[in-house]
């Protein structure tokens, strides 16, 4: 493995960054169907009004609890769930009004790699035909001779020995699915490759490697990546921006100094002071914010501030009137908070 | 008879020394039709009074299978205990006969387990699975049982325990789930409780609360706890001591601050350095290349030699190393601890420019040939 500098990972700073995926208003409500004639009597908002920008060659990080709406956002970005609402821009193209051809031309360009590599692999195909099947569905991007000399050369790229090409996906271990996955999804040369919890399944020596495979891929095909995790360590470490969500909204994004060094907004700051450090000696010196209770239910979502109910700060204005997701100071700069008592804190 | 001294206060096993549980040379395997898997291949421990004992270890490691034949609910057949003893408060306990055994599952060792949903069963209600073990183990009516239940279910902090006593488990939040687990596990004042990825499922704020919940009732009844994980996070912030484990092996036991500053065995030491940090934006993880060994097919030698950077020939052919004492209460089971531990990279922050180029040297001494060369690993490359 070389060793990539650190700067070359990180994109350019704001000015002439190029822009890719624009997400604009996204909703997404799934009906509760009841009785015998499945009358709708209410909706999951598993995604509430999402709006973010992603550049070129860049990563976005997307944490939140379960339930919190990250995976439907991926899969609406995908186009493989239809939204309730709102608009997808991919390089120009609105997204959701494509049809047919050119919607499957656009697919070329945006693809998603799934968080279980036990059931994303079809356990009756081998894996050349498990990487080779976006040749299928889009028989232009590779001529058909070339097909399985591709294949071995996304193997090898995935780190893989290209001569297993015959093997099935039983045959391999879970970080080798994983790699498996990685390889179907670059296949064709994609802009932007969404992860869904790529590492969540696997153990943490082998989680190190697949991070890095991911690392390195985006160095060498100039991807952008939506990374969507639980893990908030895993997130920081591979993530130029970070997006946090509770209940179908992002409450926090900003660059990974902004969010991890600065968080404004209490649910960050909360989350944060959650997730335990490797260092013993740490564990008197860290201060953790204890949250009471479950997450509310996303078919009935509180009034005003989604986190109301869980936050130390609330008062009455909290739970009647919503706040935006605006600028707002963190101490020695400004991202996107939304809430009316925003104020930086040192948790980590 | 036993019932009687129960109540009258006095405990019929007590601890020696306050040691509570004594583990040696355990030996477990799994006689499949594909062959015999080695599971656990030697594992020692004790576990003191008031004690939190981490067993880390990625899947396939043997700490689960550790914690099953401590509890006796090995799946037996395929899973078979070959050797080794189990002693609790000084007594085998794996020579008592299966009705005694059985006596000793809730009142002396208990045992939370990952996956709520799955550990409880979803036909009864929450209290009246709980109240199950005052009424098997203490004989009580069915009434009294319902109030201790409530009484339990109010101690693990469920809210609104009064009306959610007749709830089922499906109707339980995962946190809430597992808190019921724990009631149940804790009902009887265990001296020892193994706790087996009790927040792998759950996300971070509500593993706070079930770890904090879990310390506290420790703290409370001076229990053992053992503390089965693969998250070094978690292990750092409630650890007294750490075991982990790997192919079946104990490969290093430490005080848990001693071990974080200056891993004396390359495992533990790639685990470290394999985890991204939350405090931290880190460069490239240093993985550990290649994958945990089958089981059915463990490598000869240090099981951990063909993803070791450090291996050298004695690792390769000699029997595997045993755990031994390297340092002051260290134990590790590696040809080159003491090596490990003289220039950890940690440790080298502080070294004089001297010091290092001395390092270096030793390095060159011992390392003839970089392990990677002459141990390929069959499958993933790196």
């Amino acid at each position: 493995m070389t060793e990539p500098a650190a700067s070359q990972r990180r994109p350019p700073a704001a000015a002439g960054r190029e822009l890719i995926l624009k997400a604009e208003g996204l909703v997404k409500h799934y009906p509760i169907k009841a009785g015998i004639l499945r009358r709708t009597v209410g909706h999951v908002r598993a995604v509430d009004g999402v709006s973010f920008e992603l550049y070129k060659g860049e990563t976005l990080g997307i944490v939140g609890e379960s339930g919190c709406g990250k995976s439907s956002l991926g899969r609406m970005l995908m186009r493989l769930e239809e939204p309730t609402a709102g608009k997808l821009t991919f390089d120009g193209v609105d997204m959701y009004s494509q049809k047919g051809g050119s919607m499957r031309r656009l697919r070329r360009d945006i693809q998603i790699v799934f968080q279980d590599p036990y059931t994303s692999l079809n356990p009756r195909k081998t894996v050349g035909d498990i990487v080779g099947e976006p040749f299928e569905i889009h028989p232009d991007a590779v001529p058909r001779a070339g097909r399985r000399k591709r294949v071995q050369e996304l193997l090898d790229l995935v780190g893989l020995n290209p001569e297993h090409i015959n093997r099935y996906p039983h045959q391999f271990s879970g970080g080798q699915r994983q790699r498996i996955g990685i390889a179907r999804g670059v296949a064709l040369n994609p802009k932007v490759i969404i992860c869904d919890e790529p590492v969540s399944a696997l153990d943490v020596s082998v989680q190190a490697q697949v991070v890095n495979l991911l690392e390195e891929l985006q160095n060498e095909l100039g991807l952008a990546y939506i990374f969507i995790a639980h893990d908030l360590s895993v997130v920081r470490h591979i993530s130029d921006r970070v997006a946090v969500m509770y209940l179908g909204k992002i409450v926090e994004i900003g660059d990974d100094d902004q969010i991890y060094a600065r968080p404004t907004h209490p649910y960050t700051q909360a989350l944060l002071s959650a997730v335990p450090v490797p260092d013993p000696t740490l564990r008197s010196a860290r201060e953790q914010i204890m949250l009471s209770g479950d997450v509310p239910s996303p078919a009935n979502p509180p009034s005003g501030c989604r986190f109301h109910t869980r936050c130390w700060k609330a008062q009455e204005i909290c739970s009647v009137e919503e706040p935006l997701l605006i600028m707002r100071p963190d101490g020695s700069s400004a991202h996107e908070s939304a809430c009316h008592f925003a104020e930086p804190r040192e948790v980590v | 008879m036993a019932a009687q001294i129960e109540e009258l206060g006095a405990r019929r096993w007590a601890p020696v020394d306050g040691v509570l549980l004594e583990v040696e040379d355990l030996q477990v395997e799994f006689r499949t039709r594909e062959g015999v898997a080695h599971a656990i291949n030697g594992v020692s421990f004790e576990l003191r009074q008031g004690e939190t004992l981490a067993i880390l270890g990625e899947s396939g490691s043997g700490k689960s299978v550790t914690a099953q034949a401590v509890m006796g609910i090995l799946d037996s057949p395929p899973g078979f205990v070959t050797g080794g003893a189990i002693r609790y408060c000084g007594r085998n306990i794996l020579d008592l006969e299966p009705d005694e055994r059985r006596r000793l599952r809730g009142p002396e060792i208990s045992m939370v387990f990952q996956d709520a949903l799955s550990a409880l069963n979803p036909v009864f209600p929450v209290g009246w699975q709980i109240a199950e073990m005052f009424r098997m183990h203490r004989g009580m009516n069915k009434t009294d049982a319902l109030a201790q239940a409530l009484r339990l279910m109010e101690r693990v902090q469920i809210p609104a325990a009064r009306e959610r006593v007749r709830a089922y488990p499906h109707q339980f939040s995962g946190g809430m789930r597992q808190r019921i687990m724990i009631a149940m596990a804790i009902a009887l004042d265990p001296a020892v409780l193994i706790a087996d990825e009790p927040t792998t499922a759950l996300d971070v704020t509500v593993q706070a609360q079930i770890m904090r919940l879990l310390a506290d009732l420790q703290a409370e009844h001076q229990m053992g706890l053992i503390l089965i994980t693969h998250d070094l996070g978690v292990v750092a912030d409630v650890a007294d001591r750490i075991a982990v484990m790997y192919a079946g092996r104990i490969v290093e036991q430490s005080e848990v601050f001693a071990l974080y500053a200056r891993p004396a065995h390359p495992y533990t030491e790639g685990l470290l350095e394999s985890i991204p940090r939350l405090d931290q934006k880190g460069q490239e993880l240093a993985a550990i290349g290649g994958l945990p060994p089958n089981l059915m097919r463990i490598p000869p030698g240090c099981s951990f030699n063909p993803r070791c950077s450090y291996a050298q020939d004695v690792c390769r052919y000699d029997p595997p190393p045993a755990l031994r004492e390297v340092a002051y209460h260290r134990l590790a089971a590696c040809h080159f601890s003491e090596l490990l531990l003289a220039h950890s990279p940690k440790l080298e922050v502080t070294q004089t420019a001297a010091e290092v180029e001395a390092a270096f040297e030793r390095d060159a001494d011992t390392a003839q040939e970089p392990g990677w060369t002459t141990a390929p690993v069959d499958e993933e490359r790196t």
